[in-house]
């Protein structure tokens, strides 16, 4: 226990020392705040849904947990079930086999219902385009309110997308 | 001789990956794998293409299987011919073959004589029964609508026993498939996964691509084994064109597979330290993580290091102050790794949840033909880059990582091991990477020339086969993530343990959902 002790303090708080595009956004930490509160009346709860990914975005997903980004300290959280969140991040082109699974997530999350679609994939189809075994981009499935291009995005591209859906639903 | 005791025709490949593929009739296709097996090889994939447009008939398909020897990797194939359209069963000898049977069949529509398992794999319900997506003829206009398709699980009966369906959308930001266990209690007795969700048709994609283009597709087989795919493409791509890569590009392709390999181990320690309730390991280990990626984004370009292996060479290389930084990296990152694995060898709440969990032995992981990683911490001592070193890991001497006790702690102290000597690896590159070129020209593939690639990745082996068509482009190219043998040996990993256990499991593995499905 000791050991972790000093780890942590010797770690110390790394959010803070995050480089400057981050900071740019860090600014901006206490309007996202009252972004998200005003929109929700509390944190911003997200379900992650995989419909057909490289996995290489949910890598981005997992990056923007992780302390640099502080993602809770801006009053957003994941959560393991769409019937506790406020938006879907959907990643990758629709596979066929996972159309029926992301409406049944859509439909059973409560509004404002927020989707936003991650990745070139989850744009367009990316790579992988429309085919016997993909429906192509996510809108093509359900109503997606911001798309974020990149292969991946990086993670601040992600929190970035994640705070212009709260923002354009005010 | 590839595969002693068989006297075959075999052609060598030329290219850096050791690769031998030999013509096969029916009764040399099962002696070929029964050789195999008894010289202790392994079957590395098996895959299937549509060569009717190319036979005189017009009704040949050709079957392959490579397996690992100890000369290198060994590809027979065998040509089968409609209508009958069969091959012999491979799975009596090797039980991995079983789910790849049955997604030959599900996207060429040729059937393994004698397979005693032919459910629909990566089948669900978006084509039909009898459409064959890698036919030449399939017409993707011609789709059934898009409807569930059942799936027969293996029904456990018996006083008190319960099932628990889990997938495809899991609580977590993970990929996508279905995981049946059957229990009693808290005890698992029989988990059986049913996958194929994100199949999203890769390898028919890839005809829409040229030869020196595919790599782009073939780095989103996977996305976090990105490297080690493009690589083994380059590999496919050069052998079947004839072109050497510079050795610049070569040095320059390990480190992109050593810092796929520590960004993924770094991440999978932090996550098992979580599974086992030390979130401090999370935030420590993701912390770490995240600062490789910045290194690999501000080098390379890409965090992940996507696009940067292309055939011929690389697309980007490093400075002399990019080789500093990454020597330096290495070294901060090396003292916080063995400072991090003292925390966990003495944690006993982690060791209790560590050990003797998800337990696979030796022999049942030679047996069902555990591979990679999760092999070697089962005694497979198995890992290209030090049983078959191409350049530059001949130079580097490789040291392989190896337990026998087959739990999450033998597969999380693997991950220690590994960490440790590709940042050692990293840095010997870094400082030890010959000046030159970057890539060369490629000239234009010809018709049917057939290339094929293998590399060690983060995972496992990851395999590629490549057939040029007419105009540079891709005719065929088959993907093999190590996934496909790794999966089902996590159904019998599980059994006996508790439910809860299976997360910390399934994490020790960690294997591609979209890496199998294509
Ligand atoms: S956008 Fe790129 S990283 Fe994301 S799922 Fe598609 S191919 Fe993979």
């Amino acid at each position: 226990m000791i050991h972790i002790l000093k780890r942590i303090v010797r770690t110390g708080i790394v959010s803070e020392d995050a480089p400057s595009p981050l900071e740019a956004l860090r600014t901006r930490a206490p309007e996202i705040q009252a972004e998200v509160l005003k929109l929700l009346g509390r944190a911003l709860a997200i379900r992650q849904v995989d419909a057909g990914s490289c996995n290489g975005c949910e890598l981005e997903i997992q990056a923007v947990n992780n302390p640099y980004y502080n993602l809770e300290g801006l009053g957003i959280k994941f959560v393991a079930s769409p019937r506790h969140a406020d938006m879907l991040l959907v990643t990758g082109p629709v596979a066929k086999h996972m159309e029926h699974a992301l409406r049944i997530a859509w439909e059973a999350t409560p509004a404002p219902k927020l989707v936003v679609a991650v990745g070139d994939c989850g744009c367009t189809g990316g790579i992988f385009g429309e085919s016997y075994a993909s429906c192509g981009k996510v809108a093509n499935v359900i109503p997606v309110d911001v798309a974020v291009p990149g292969c991946p995005p990086t993670p601040i591209a992600i929190l970035q997308a994640i705070l212009t859906a709260v923002a354009s639903r005010r | 001789m590839r595969i002693p005791g068989l006297n075959l025709q075999w052609t060598v490949l030329p290219g850096d990956a050791p690769v031998a593929i030999a013509a096969v009739g029916e009764w040399q296709w099962t002696e070929a794998a029964r050789l195999a097996r008894e010289g202790g090889g392994r079957l590395v994939s098996l895959w299937g293409a549509d060569h009717r447009d190319l036979s005189e008939d017009e009704d040949e398909f050709s079957v392959y299987a490579a397996y690992a020897v100890q000369a290198g990797l060994a590809i027979v194939r065998l040509v089968v011919a409609e209508p009958a359209l069969s091959y012999p069963d491979l799975s009596g000898l090797f039980p991995a073959a079983a789910r790849m049977q049955r997604a030959l069949f599900d996207l060429l529509g040729i059937g393994a004589s004698g397979a005693a398992d032919t459910r629909p794999w990566l089948r669900h319900g978006a084509w039909a029964e009898d459409a064959f997506p890698l036919r030449r003829d399939f017409d993707a206009a011609k789709l059934p609508p898009n409807a569930l398709a059942d799936y027969a699980f293996v029904r456990v009966e018996g006083d008190g026993v319960h099932e628990i369906p889990v997938g495809p959308i899991h609580a977590g930001i993970i990929e996508p498939g279905h995981f049946r266990f059957s229990i009693v209690g808290e005890k698992v007795l029989r988990l059986e996964a049913r996958l194929g969700y994100v199949h999203k048709g890769i390898e028919k994609r890839f005809e829409d691509f040229t030869v020196a283009e595919g790599h782009r597709l073939a780095g989103r087989v996977s996305g976090d084994s990105t490297v080690a795919f493009a690589w083994a493409y380059a590999q496919a791509a050069e052998s079947l064109l004839g072109v050497v890569p510079p050795p610049r590009a070569r040095w320059i392709r390990a480190l992109a597979l050593e810092r796929e390999r520590v960004a993924n181990h770094l991440g999978d320690l932090g996550a098992l330290g979580n599974d086992a309730a030390l979130a401090f390991a999370l935030s420590q280990f993701m912390r770490l993580k995240e600062d490789w990626l910045r290194t690999s984004g501000e080098v390379f370009g890409h965090r992940l290091l996507m696009d940067l292996v292309v055939p011929g060479g690389v697309a980007s290389g490093f400075d002399a102050a990019g080789a500093e930084r990454m020597v330096a990296e290495s070294k901060a990152i090396e003292v916080e790794v063995r400072d991090l694995r003292d925390i966990f060898d003495e944690h006993a709440g982690l060791q209790d949840r560590f050990l003797t969990t998800g337990r696979v032995t030796p022999e049942l992981a030679r047996k069902l033909g555990l591979t990679g990683l999760a092999g070697r911490a089962s005694g497979q001592a198995n890992d290209l880059r030090a049983d078959f070193p191409a350049a530059p890991y001949a130079e580097l001497a490789v040291r392989k990582a190896g337990y026998a006790a087959g739990d999450v702690a033998a597969r999380v102290h693997l991950r220690f091991d590994e960490v440790l000597e590709s940042l050692r690896l990293v840095r010997a590159i870094a400082m030890g990477a010959p000046d030159g070129e970057l890539r060369v020209e490629l000239p234009q593939p010809r018709a049917q020339a057939f290339g094929a690639g293998w590399v060690e990745g983060w995972r496992g082996e990851v395999l590629v086969a490549l057939e040029a068509g007419e105009g540079g482009r891709i005719r065929r190219c088959h993907a093999h993530d190590p996934s496909w043998q790794n999966w089902p040996v996590i159904e019998h990993a599980v059994m006996g343990n508790i439910v809860p256990d299976f997360p910390l499991i399934n994490k020790s593995f960690n294997l591609s959902y979209s890496g199998q499905d294509g």
